[in-house]
Formats: structure tokens, sequence, C-alpha cells
């Protein structure tokens, strides 16, 4: 064969090894196969401490009690005391410093969550006090009767 | 709850714009792979069917078709960035595209694209660089010995650097030249098969769907392939021939190489006879691909009912309720029966295998959408359906890209690069010489 | 529990080997083992206890980023309801993070369905979030690399480097994947990596009032979760996928898909 019938084979080549050089400096040096092998674990390793470094939002009801102890010790006593304080008063974020003040969630609709009462039977939701929106004092927030942190009426 | 929902409005999450869900279906499931990518396993699809159409006489040797051949090598070259093109669209990070040449995670099918679809590409470039060399340097003597206007210039600098620096031309080099195009047509046929036959291998690998999970899928896939491949070039090359017809008859000269070649001493008699030839002999291989995809599809469907295991519930209302008409009507009906029929009964002319050609590309397109979009018509939990609805007027750049704007794009495309890669390697030159 | 360690420790150790000696597997399943050999997450859902508040929802929504008013979520609740006729009826509207306040059933294009109450013959919630399959589907799916396993077992994206094919989404049997509205990015549940890591709860198991979800190290023996999930009958989603699914679950039934 005449040897004219290589040129394109080296132009290929050329290519190829553009490529391979782009791809030396282009991907990351912690690119590789990790613990979990090539089918599970191929990535960027340090991808995994960004995950880790992702900023927190909800601090749990200990990180509350740190300093609201009268209200959380009341809380714990009432049928709502299963009921983390961020479920109501919103994420903590960087509370006290950013934001300073929490909103509290006082809506009837938060309140519904739990207490519209559904028939489901095979669920704890059967055995949670309920009541029918539509006509347990329509118009009112709960709140106006019911004390959150203690919302038995026989107790107060 | 008013303000709630103007929020939604501006935080349409991508897919809410075009599915509509109905009865039970996820949280998160969405109609997530539209249009462009039922666009690209069928752009794919001609890439891979036109390379074969122009295998069948370069490796093959069948005669009859060594018109059409050299037609459906350019096109196919046309084509090929073109079946990037529905991928790009569709990427909701277009610019990392790269990263699947960077850091291929070979257990995935899509990994394979960057590689498979470069090896191709530079396998179909090599072959065109064999059969048009002659041509290539012809052109730079030609242009040489020429008052060069600034588009000859251009053209003559484009020959000079594709020649690479190879001019021999004496009967050893055009004998080489032919040797290794058959062996690049022979190597190109399996390549082709294996770009399209993983196209259908994404789908038909991926477990959680319960109509795309079947090993049918990439040999239904390189089947249909061909066919629309095949019928592609029927049409485009009748509609071609026509053109410099009329061209010839007007006394113009639209099409550049023909001049340049200096094959405008063709007739308009002759170009009519070659026109008639080609597509009538093309029509035959095309039915004989189209029965063998039609009996892979049916096959496909009857094991499915026949088996009938859990998904066949939804998959059964999927077929036969919601998508009846777009399967059994336009896919099977309008786009396989019917041409089927037209292309077997005696006397074919070139306008009714054109006309056929163009059914058997919709019933292709129609296959395509019916298997991407059918895939996720019903919900992971075969207790609900989706339905797709393609964006015509686009709000924003997402529901252009994926939309009938992005349709358009992409359909217009190959025929845009196709018209320039003419110039330059001109499809429709008739050389004497027997070498290619 | 020592004794059934060693055993799989040697049979990860041999196929291992036998791996590696075809050339396959490029890791040293010594290193894998030293590495990590006490963590692998999993989680323990319980159907019983979930009242379908959504309150878990809300948490991880703002917990982890994914604007409350996207219609795509990284856990959700589910609502079954069966009837004397046979029928099942499911709906999940916005992923219940506002919670279940009413008793018709959302069929989306399909409108409301009202269900009597006499007819009902079980009804129940079930929270549904990654699974974290020990082979997951839509990490061996990734063209790119750019999800992945770690080696305790969390399925993580990597948004530097998803460019977006949506292929790991088709390839979840789960549906827990989706494109984030903001990051344009596949996005799907951390486990609350950022949380876990540094010996916290999820952020979902952590808002639950009732205990319904709860996170576990199932290579700790005294882990109590790990504990429920070794002693009880305890159930996965979908196991004919193939995933092993690393999320358990207490009262499934062959409706929950």
């Amino acid at each position: 064969m005449k040897k004219h019938v290589w040129r394109p084979l080296f132009v290929v080549i050329a290519l190829v090894v553009g490529i391979l050089l782009f791809r030396a400096f282009y991907v990351p040096a912690d690119f590789g196969i990790q613990e979990r092998g090539y089918t599970f674990g191929y990535h960027r390793l340090g991808n995994e401490q960004e995950w880790k470094n992702f900023p927190e939002k909800y601090k749990g009801s200990a990180y509350c009690a740190d300093c609201h102890e009268e209200n959380s010790a009341s809380l714990v006593k009432s049928g709502h005391g299963v009921i983390p304080c961020e479920d109501c008063h919103g994420a903590a974020f960087n509370h006290p410093e950013s934001p300073e003040k929490l909103t509290i969630d006082r809506s009837r609709d938060l309140c519904m969550r739990c207490h519209v009462q559904l028939t489901m039977p095979s669920s704890q939701r059967n055995d949670l006090p309920g009541i029918d929106p539509q006509e347990h004092n329509v118009g009112m927030e709960c709140a106006d009767c019911h004390n959150p942190h203690n919302p038995s009426l026989e107790d107060m | 709850m008013v303000e709630q929902a103007a929020q939604v409005a501006q935080m349409l999450v991508h897919g809410e714009a075009w599915t509509i869900k109905d009865l039970f279906v996820l949280p998160n499931e969405y109609v997530y792979w539209s249009i462009q990518i039922v666009l690209y396993p069928y752009m794919t699809g001609l890439v891979a069917g036109a390379f074969v159409l122009s295998s069948l006489y370069h490796v093959f040797g069948v005669e009859k078709l060594k018109e059409i051949a050299r037609f459906a090598l350019v096109f196919s070259f046309a084509l090929l960035p073109v079946a990037m093109l529905p991928l790009l669209l569709h990427l909701q990070q277009p610019l990392r595209g790269i990263h699947v040449m960077m850091t291929p995670h070979f257990t995935s099918a899509i990994s394979a694209f960057g590689i498979v679809f470069m090896t191709y590409g530079v396998i179909v470039a090599s072959e065109i660089w064999f059969v048009y060399r002659k041509f290539i340097v012809e052109s730079i003597h030609r242009l040489e010995n020429k008052q060069r206007t600034g588009i000859d210039g251009l053209l003559l600098l484009i020959y000079r650097i594709i020649s690479l620096g190879a001019t021999d031309l004496s009967p050893a080099a055009l004998q080489a030249d032919h040797k290794a195009t058959k062996i690049l047509a022979g190597i190109g046929i399996p390549v082709a098969c294996f770009l399209h036959g993983y196209a259908g291998f994404i789908f038909g690998s991926v477990k959680a769907n319960a109509l795309w999970m079947t090993p049918l899928m990439p040999v239904i896939f390189i089947m249909s392939a061909v066919v629309s491949g095949i019928a592609l070039c029927i049409v485009s090359y009748a509609i071609f021939m026509w053109l410099r017809r009329w061209a010839l008859a007007q006394g113009k000269n639209f099409f550049l190489p023909d001049q340049l070649a200096g094959t405008t001493n063709l007739t308009v008699e002759n170009l009519k006879e070659m026109q008639i030839h080609e597509t009538t002999m093309t029509a035959k291989y095309l039915r004989i691909f189209m029965i063998l995809a039609i009996t892979l599809e049916l096959l496909d469907i009857i094991f499915r009912g026949y088996t009938a295991v859990k998904s066949w519930d939804i998959l059964r209302q999927v077929i036969y309720e919601h998508d009846f008409v777009k399967i059994f009507i336009l896919q099977y009906g309008i786009g396989n029966a019917l041409p089927f029929v037209m292309l077997l009964l005696p006397g074919l002319t070139t306008r009714r295998a054109c006309v056929a050609s163009v059914l058997v590309l919709f019933g292709v397109f129609m296959m395509r959408w019916n298997v991407v979009i059918g895939g996720q018509a019903f919900s992971l939990t075969f207790d609900g359906f989706m339905e797709y609805h393609l964006p015509i007027i686009p709000h924003d750049i997402e529901t252009f890209k994926e939309g009938l704007g992005g349709v358009l794009l992409v359909f217009s495309a190959p025929f845009v690069i196709f018209y320039f890669l003419n110039m330059i390697f001109p499809a429709f030159y008739n050389s004497d010489d027997k070498a290619h | 529990m020592k004794r059934r360690e060693f055993m799989k420790s040697a049979a990860v150790f041999v196929s291992g080997a036998a791996v590696s000696v075809s050339a396959l597997e490029l890791l040293d399943p010594r290193e894998v083992l030293a590495k990590n050999p006490d963590l692998r997450w999993g989680f323990l859902v319980d159907t019983h206890k979930c009242v379908g508040c959504g309150m878990c929802v809300k948490a991880c929504k703002i917990e982890n980023d994914v604007p409350l008013e996207a219609n795509v979520t990284r856990t959700w609740v589910e609502r079954y309801v069966m009837t004397k006729q046979g029928e099942v009826f499911k709906d999940s509207p916005d992923g219940a993070q506002h919670g279940y306040t009413t008793k018709r059933i959302d069929q989306n294009h399909s409108g409301m369905k009202d269900v009597a109450d006499e007819d009902i013959t079980q009804a129940f919630f079930v929270p549904k979030l990654c699974n974290h399959c020990e082979l997951a589907a839509c990490v061996q799916v990734c063209p790119v690399g750019a999800t992945y396993s770690t080696a305790d077992g969390v399925v993580l994206v990597d948004r530097k480097w998803c460019i977006g094919c949506g292929y790991c989404i088709m390839g979840c049997p789960y549906g827990v994947r989706f494109f984030h509205p903001v990051v344009h990015t596949a996005d799907k549940c951390t486990l609350c990596y950022h949380r876990i890591s540094k010996g916290g709860n999820t952020a979902c198991a952590q808002a639950c009032p009732f205990g319904a979800r709860k996170l576990a190290n199932l290579r700790d023996p005294n882990d109590p979760v790990a504990k429920i999930i070794l002693t009880q009958r305890v159930g996965v989603l979908r196991p004919e996928y193939g995933t092993k699914p690393q999320c358990y679950y207490i009262g499934l039934n062959e409706e929950v898909r």
C-alpha cells in the first residue's frame, strides 16, 4: 500500500493525543476510583467534603433548650412534648445571631396537619384527636383557645 | 393560596411545563426525556442508515447503488454533527458535555457516546477523504491554474489543508485509496450499527422502565435506523436531483461543484434516468429492512402481551388506550403498512418512492416518539399516567429547546451543513474512473 | 455477630481478590474494610407511626435548599386508602409538604376523589426518600461519574460535575431524583450527609414528632435502629430491581410500590 494512506491515521492520533493532553489538564486531580470501585465510586473525592460542609439549618430541640429552658420544660410535659421546637418555631439557622427572631407558625393550617380527622385505620393518625375543619370553630385560630405548649383544654 | 400559586408559576421545574399528570404519579416524576431525546436516536439512526446504504456499494459492490452511495456518504457526514445537537440541547449543563470524554464512566451506556461518536466521525471523514482524494488534488491543480476570486482562494486553502499533502495520483496510489475506502466502509458498518445499537441500549438497559427494558431494543433500533436512513437518502437524493434537473433546464447553476467538476455536460434526460434508476433500486433495499424492523417490533409487543408480567397491565393501557392512535394508526398504519404497500405495487415511480419514503420517515419518527415518550407515559408505581404536550410557542429558552423550535432547528441543520459540505465534496460528482 | 462479621469480611475479601485477579476491580478490598469497617448508613421507616403531617418534607426542603414552591422534593409522604370494593387510591399532593388536611384524594388530572369513611378497610401513610441502594442503578448509569456511593453508603451528586442528562433520573426505580430548579443538575436526598457526618440526625427524622423515620448505622450491632432492622420483619421497596435498597420499612404491603 502507498504510504499516503496512513495520513488520516496520523491526524487521528494527533487528535487523540490532543484530547488526552487536554484531559490531563482539565480533570481535577482528586477525580478517580474511590472506595466503592469503578461502578459505584468513580467520582471527584473533594465533592464528599463539599457536601459535608453544606450549612445546617435545623439545630434540634436540645439546642433550643440551652437558652429557653422554661419553655422547653413546659412543653415536654404536655401532649405536644413529642413535637420538635423547630416544627412550629421554624428552623433555627444561626439564631440568636441571625435571624435574631424566629417567625412562629401559629396558623390553623399547621395544626391541621395532624388534627384534621381522617379515617386512617392501620395508621397512628386515627389515634390523634381530630376535628372537621368545616365544623370546628371556622375562622378562628387554634391558638385562641388551645395553648400550643399545653393543648388539652381540660388541663388548662 | 393565590400568592402561592403565583410562586409556583415562577418556579417551574424541568419537565413541568409539558407534563400533565393523571391519577397517582410520584412527586418527582415528569417527562424528563422529551422531544430532543426523541430526535437523538432518530438523527443517529439517519446517520447510521445513510452510512449503511453507502456501504452497500463500497463493500458489497452493489453497482446499481453507485450514484446514491456517494451522496449517502457525504449526507451521512452532514448528519453526524446533528446527531449530537439534540443531546446538547437536552443537557441541563450543555457546557459540561465534554465531561463525557473527560471522565467516561463506562458502566453507563451514555458514556460511550463521546468515543463511539468520535470513532465513527473519524471513519466517515477518512472514507470521504479516500473517495475524494483524487478530486481534491485535481481541484488544487485546477484552482492553482485559474484566476482566483475570493471564494476560489478559500476553496484552494481548504483543499490544500484537507489534502494532507498527499498529491500522488499514480494508478498505484489510487488503487490504494480504493482499497482503503473498502476497508473503512467495512469497519464502518459494525461501528455504525454499534453507534445506533447502543442508542437502543441506552433505553433497553433502563431496568426501572417497564416499556424500555428489553434486549430486543438495540436490534429494533438498528433496523429502524437503517430503514429511516435509506428512506431519507431516497427522499433527499430525489429532491436534489429534481433541483439539479430544474437548474440545468433553467441554465442556472446553484450547485457550485457541478460546474467545478465539469459535469454540466449531462442532459436533463440523463439526470432523470439516473434519478429513477437509483431511487427504485434503493427502494428495494428499503423494503427488505422494513420487513425486518416491523417483525421485531411486533415480536416485542406480542411477547409482552403473552408473558403479561406485572407491568403489562399499565403497558396495555398505554399501548391500546392512551397511545393507540400514535402507535397503531400513525406508526404502524401510516408509517409502515401504507408505504410498504406503495413500494410493493408494480411500476414504482420516483414520486411514489419519495412519498412512501416520507411516510416511512414519519413512521420511524413516531416509533421513536412512542418509545421515548411512551416509556414515560406511565408512573413508576404503575398507578398513573403522564401526558406529554410539545411546547409550540416558546416562553423561555427551555420551552424553545425542548419544543417545536428545537425540532425545526435540528431538522433543518443537516441540510444547511450539506449545502456547504457539498461545495467542498460534490456529492453528485460523476467521475468516470471505476475506482469509486 | 463477630463470627458473622468475619465470614462477611472473608467473603468480601475472597470475592474481591477473585475479581482483582481478573483485573476488573481496581481496588484492594482490605483497604475498603480498613477504612470504614464500622459504618454503613441505613434508614428505617415505620409506616404505622406516620400520621402524614408532612413536617419531614418541609424540614427537608428548608434544610437542603430545595425551594418550597418547586414541585419536586427529596422526600415525600404517600397516602394509601383501600376500600371494601377492592379499590386502591393513592395520592401525595405537593409531596405532602403541607400535610394531609382533607379526606379527598388528589387524582391529579382526574380531579379529587371522595371516599366514604365506611368503605375504607385500611388506610395509611408511607414516607419515601432515597433508598441509598447498595447497588444503586442511578450511579451505574451516570455517564461522567458525577453521582456515586460513598464508603459509608450514601449516594451523592457532584453538582460541579453533573452534565444534566437525566439518565440517573430515568434509571432510579423509586423516582427519588429530579432536576434542581435552581442548580440545574440532578438532585436527590443526601441523607443529610452534612449532618450525619457530624454525628447529627437527618432533618426529616429530627422533624418527625412520632419517630416514624430513623437513621441507622447498619454495621453497629448496638445501634438500636439497626437492631430493629436485624430482629424484626422489615421490608424494602421493589427488591425485584436488584438494587439492594438500604431504607427499610415496617408495615409494607403489596400496594406500596
